[in-house]
């Protein structure tokens, strides 16, 4: 079940990377390239919100028959860093009685959280921080740190309504970490790897060859199952229980102003960046081309580099997302953990026989 | 301590710790409630809807207990109005439910016509019919867009003021302003409406009928909402009646009182309209009570505008009403149910005393009834189909 990777296709190694090891020692070239893809990440991760602040503030505008930010540059675009600036120069201000020292630790954990993930993700086939052998493991682990700020950021605020947020997105967050890792499980069952790299390479061929379509039929309510899942993982509308402004105010962000609010702001954008990179690079292939068995078609197709298809797809799924939260009214809390317990639960550990079946049989 | 709070506020033991009880809830001392707490809703909260203060006694998410607290826009018009001449309070009344302020300048005016006997001309009527159906249209159109919002939908909102801007177009040109707008006199309106009027409604009844099932397929049909809407805050007709419910909050628990059709007023008598009413009382049934009136006061309009007569739009005008010694009374159906002017004359040109009986309050009055037991999730839909109005409520 290994996939074959072709290397000749597919080096691992980067030319700035190879630039780095030629003229450095081993070991300081190593660490140069560390800091070097750090702070590669680090940008992705400044530059994420800014996209997609903008992105979501048209698309939902647009949804709803109207125009959006037009003022700040062209079509709004510098929108984003208006609303930035904004809100570093306000006054961050802690409620009487709030623990100071979680209160402030909380937006960073969060934060840090969203940042982590994506040291695994393969942006492209010579684009990623580190490989580990269990990727998969890594994602589950560190995703689940992000929980931790929001619960700590409810509990730290000495407010009822942060409370309720926060003791709401706990049992949400952790319910739905099940049936994500549940669903990332399925599909390292089918490819038979866990490392992130490995598993777009066994989706090499066509667009059939993708997991939406490869594990036949069950593959697309796979993708459906991980868009809610991750949906309710992300805490984004129709799941936003945490911050429903309707019944909590703010929820868990109720106290928190200035450069912790954008803390919070940065970490979820950057979540959803993160759940539809990895929506991308389970389900559609992550950095490889599409590829429809049409040769010269095939072939332009190739020559975008991989690095743009990963993008694009996952701005596809990040759209996915921004159209169920302008559309959808909230269900309440228990009906949410009644989802997840009654349905997709059982529907996960039933996609998971199921793919037993097909690796055993040798279908998949 | 007076008597009056001490019977207010009394203080309860925590773990311990003396904790004061908010004034007007029924909670009992003697037992131990370490699990409850107090939760102040309001004024300042995104979905109680102006500034309606609500204290719940909660236990988790549950809603144990409601306390409304009133008085946050109270303005004394009902006060104010024992200085102002008849015509100037007709002013006041847009200030008391301002989603239905042609309703209301509608409710003053019958009483003064009641008072002094003047007739109204054909084409008058039929101008306040129209207008009246067309501002409950509009009210229930922005009761719409806010329960999606509300429910987390946001979307719906703005489509809902799509179609509500239409109508507020009319009524800008009609009479000069968007909110509380200000139409109607004694015997007529204070001016004709433009040429422009029957095409323009046309345009909106064409459009509002298609639009409608538009919020179908965005709101009514989806299955997330209902979930939240379908037996939630169920109030029986019993209830309903004992707290002087109104409107379609009572037609909701499946009681067909309207008072366009049980004590006709203008010329509703010479239109055909359905009442529609709910089975269960939710929050669904309220909602669609609401949906559905919005197709009959299309109906309304439609049959208006085919026959909309020419002729003068006002009978005599007074300088001064001098309303003759007596006291009178006059009711009409608001977007949000019964509204009763009670005048106490004294032969003067001001009122004795002016009281309004307005639909919202006694509306608010079945909140406990209805959310108690529920989650705090669902108090917002329950407000929001109450669809209570809180300057309407403190006036």
């Amino acid at each position: 079940m290994e996939p074959i990777i072709d290397t000749s296709r597919f080096p691992a190694t980067n030319a700035i990377g190879d630039f780095i090891r030629a003229i450095l020692p081993g070991p300081v070239a190593e660490l140069a390239n560390i800091v070097l893809a750090v702070l590669a990440i680090l940008t992705v991760v400044g530059l994420t919100p800014v996209a997609l602040i903008w992105m979501e503030r048209k698309v939902a505008a647009h949804f709803q028959a109207r125009l959006g930010p037009m003022r700040v540059g062209y079509h709004g675009l510098l929108q984003p860093l208006a609303d930035g600036i904004k809100l570093i120069f306000k006054e961050v201000m802690k409620p009487e009685g709030a623990d100071t020292f979680v209160f402030f630790l909380a937006p960073i954990l969060s934060a840090t959280a969203s940042f982590m993930v994506l040291t695994v993700i393969p942006f492209d086939h010579h684009l990623q921080v580190t490989d580990p052998a269990g990727g998969v493991l890594y994602v589950i682990a560190v995703a689940g740190l992000g929980i931790m700020g929001v619960l700590l950021a409810g509990w730290s605020s000495n407010n009822k309504y942060s409370l309720l947020g926060a003791m709401r997105s706990g049992a949400q967050m952790i319910s739905y970490e099940i049936s994500l890792a549940l669903l990332m499980l399925l599909i390292v069952l089918l490819s038979g790897t866990a490392s992130l790299r490995e598993i777009v390479f066994s989706q090499t061929g066509t667009v059939l060859d993708w997991w939406i379509f490869k594990f036949p039929f069950f593959g697309i309510i796979a993708f459906v199952l991980f868009l809610i899942s991750s949906t309710a993982e992300l805490n984004r509308a129709p799941f936003d229980m945490a911050e429903a402004e309707s019944e909590l105010t703010g929820g868990f962000t109720t106290e928190y102003s200035g450069i912790t609010f954008a803390m919070f702001f940065l970490a979820e954008f950057v979540n959803m960046f993160m759940a539809a990179s990895l929506t991308t690079t389970f389900f559609l292939g992550g950095f490889l081309a599409p590829q429809f068995g049409l040769a010269s078609l095939d072939r332009m197709l190739d020559a975008i580099p991989g690095f743009l298809w990963f993008f694009l797809k996952s701005y596809s799924v990040i759209f996915i997302y921004m159209w169920f939260r302008w559309t959808f009214p909230r269900p309440r809390v228990d009906q949410l953990m009644n989802l997840e317990w009654k349905v997709l639960v059982p529907a996960n550990f039933l996609l998971l026989l199921i793919a037993g079946l097909f690796v055993v049989m040798g279908w998949a | 301590m007076t008597e009056q709070q001490a019977g207010l506020a009394g203080d309860i033991m925590e773990n311990g710790v003396a904790m004061t009880v908010p004034p007007g809830f029924s909670i009992d001392r003697r037992e131990g409630h370490t699990d409850e707490y107090f939760l102040n809703m309001g004024p300042q909260h995104p979905s109680t809807h102006g500034v309606l203060r609500l204290m719940l006694r909660m236990d988790g998410e549950n809603v144990l207990e409601v306390v409304p607290h009133l008085g946050y826009i109270h303005r004394g018009l009902e006060k104010i109005g024992e200085n102002q001449t008849y015509l100037q309070n007709i002013h006041l009344t847009d200030r008391l439910d301002y989603l239905s302020s042609h309703i209301n300048n509608l409710a003053l005016c019958l009483a003064i016509e009641k008072a002094m006997g003047i007739g109204v001309p054909e084409r008058a009527e039929y101008i306040r019919v129209m207008v009246c159906e067309l501002q409950r249209i509009q009210s229930h159109l922005l009761w719409w867009g806010v329960l999606g919002m509300d429910l987390g939908a946001i979307t719906s909102f703005l489509y809902g003021f799509k179609e509500r801007e239409l109508i507020t177009d009319i009524f800008e040109e009609m009479c000069g302003a968007r909110l509380t707008m200000n139409f109607f006199r004694p015997g007529g309106s204070f001016a004709d409406v433009p040429d422009t009027f029957i095409p323009r409604v046309r345009a909106v009844v064409e459009r509002m009928k298609s639009a409608i099932d538009e919020y179908d397929t965005l709101l009514t049909n989806n299955v997330i909402m209902h979930l939240r809407t379908k037996g939630i805050g169920v109030l029986a007709a019993e209830t309903a009646l004992a707290h002087g419910c109104s409107g379609p909050v009572l037609r909701g628990s499946g009681v067909a009182f309207d008072v366009r059709r049980s004590d006709p007023y203008s010329i509703y008598d010479r239109f055909s309209f359905d009442i529609p009413v709910g089975t269960v009382g939710d929050c669904f049934d309220r909602y669609k009570v609401r949906m559905e009136e919005m197709r009959q006061s299309l109906r309304i309009i439609e049959e208006a505008a085919a026959s909309f007569p020419g002729g003068p739009y006002r009978s005599k005008k007074y300088a001064t009403y001098n309303l003759p010694a007596g006291s009178y009374y006059s009711q009409v159906e608001t977007a949000r149910g019964l509204l009763g002017v009670y005048i106490e004359a004294d032969g003067g040109p001001k009122p004795y005393r002016i009281k309004y009986r307005s639909p919202s309050f006694a509306n608010l009055s079945a909140l406990n009834d209805l959310a108690a037991g529920h989650k705090l999730a669902d108090l917002v839909p329950i407000i929001a189909t109450l669809d209570v109005l809180i300057p309407d409520i403190d006036r």
